[in-house]
């Protein structure tokens, strides 16, 4: 057995270092979309993103998210959106980006100085 | 200098319990210890449905046939969560799927067991899930953000997979002497396995704990293999069965129950690709694959089609 022994955590098998099979080109690639979920737990509330799934339209998507995401009463309504029209920001500008508003601590309700006796504000 | 710089400010967001996102800058041997690891896991979700699906056309009755649907069906379900979590970190799920067809790729050893009786179904819900929950219950704090939220996900529905394996085995610790022996028997074959799943001892581990100074682990192998053997000594108590250990027993100094050596050479020897079922795992899991091609063609052009007409309509 000439396995080199690593380190070795459960669920993390190193790689062999003898040869191993080579995969199988990447020539089956369908292209079904990848898709982000969006699931409202119950009305009134937000839908809040619960993961991905690829699927061929929107309506298999739906579908599908259905069936893994909903399988114990998690959501009463889906939205789907195919992960390419997602827009985000950039991690790297995070600092630029949200600190600004770090300065501004008027805009909290704490910030403004009140008698104890005002009511109901 | 740029590098020492991010890897120092990475560094202190692990430090600080600051999850790491998709986008967010990692170290390139960060990025692959996860996208292994994560593979993996998915690959184990998806192959431990075969020992298990073996049985549903034979439960014993139409309430444990559906628990068992539900059951395997939620490892697809974890399968899922975990390849979107490993597709994150930039490897395609198609890519994902032939490495695990072909060979390439490992899953957890435990399912190239065979499952033999009705029993098994028992002892693979209350050992082998007992073991898994154990090592995703702490995966739930993993630094990794997607991994850590597939992991709550999967731990939310862990547990009636572990409850309902454990019933299993009471109904038959009761039942006829027939019913008993089977019981022991399923428990004998499946607990030497089931401590395996936690991998090597610490001490044969030769690298630096690097996953546990990036928090991707927060237990090593034989934390988790202790935690086990503890709560499984117990729990056994009440199906009044033994398990096969001469040497377990509990220690009054270390609080923890100690047991004997676990057979490392047929650990490797699976490991290396010749357990029972290897080969059978992956030739089910080529037919399957090879089997659903028509199913995805078609729900691709399905898709077309009805795009076409939606569009024809429009115009
Ligand atoms: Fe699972
Ligand atoms: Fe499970």
């Amino acid at each position: 057995m000439n396995i080199k022994i690593t380190k070795y955590y459960y669920g993390d098998i190193p790689e062999e270092t003898t040869s191993s099979p080579s995969s199988k080109p990447n020539t089956v690639d369908l292209g079904w979309p990848l898709w982000e979920v969006f699931i409202r737990s119950k009305q009134g509330l937000d839908h809040k993103h619960a993961g991905s799934l690829h699927a061929a339209d929107a309506a298999m998507a739906i579908e599908n998210a259905r069936d893994v995401y909903t399988r114990r009463q998690e959501g009463i309504s889906i939205w789907v959106i195919e992960s390419k029209h997602i827009h985000a920001s950039n991690p790297d500008d995070a600092t630029m980006f949200y600190e600004p508003s770090a300065d501004k601590i008027y805009r909290h309700p704490t910030f403004y100085d009140l008698p104890d006796e005002i009511k109901h504000m | 200098m740029f590098l020492q710089e991010a890897e120092k400010t990475f560094q202190e967001k692990i430090d600080s319990e600051i999850k790491i996102e998709p986008k967010d800058w990692m170290p390139e041997a960060f990025r692959k210890t996860n996208l292994r690891q994560i593979s993996q896991h998915a690959h184990s979700e998806i192959v431990g449905m075969l020992p298990e699906g073996n049985w549903i056309s034979r439960a014993p009755s139409l309430k444990r046939k559906a628990i068992l649907i539900a059951k395997v069906q939620d490892e697809a379900g974890h399968g899922l969560y975990l390849y979107s979590a490993a597709e994150t970190l930039g490897m395609s799920r198609e890519q994902m799927v032939a490495d695990l067809n072909s060979g390439k790729a490992k899953y957890s050893s435990i399912f190239n067991y065979p499952t033999l009786t009705w029993a098994d179904m028992g002892a693979v819900g209350w050992l082998v899930d007992g073991a898994a929950i154990l090592n995703q219950v702490m995966l739930c704090r993993t630094s990794y953000g997607p991994y850590a939220r597939a992991m709550v996900r999967i731990c939310k529905e862990e547990s009636f997979h572990q409850r309902q394996g454990f019933e299993i085995l009471l109904i038959l610790s009761k039942g006829s002497k027939a019913q008993r022996e089977m019981c022991q028997d399923a428990i004998n074959r499946w607990w030497w396995p089931s401590l395996m799943m936690f991998g090597p001892k610490d001490s044969e581990s030769t690298n630096s704990d690097q996953s546990i100074k990036w928090k991707i682990k927060r237990k090593t192998n034989d934390e988790l293999r202790q935690q086990f053997v503890d709560m499984i000594a117990e729990q056994i108590k009440l199906l009044g069965m033994t398990l096969p250990d001469k040497d377990l027993k509990w220690n009054d100094k270390t609080k923890h129950y100690d047991f004997g050596e676990i057979n490392w050479d047929e650990f490797w020897n699976v490991v290396k690709g010749n357990g029972p079922c290897n080969k059978d795992r992956l030739i089910a899991r080529n037919k399957a694959h090879d089997e659903g091609a028509w199913v995805r063609e078609a729900a691709i052009a399905f898709a077309e089609k009805r795009k076409s007409n939606i569009n024809t309509k429009a115009a």
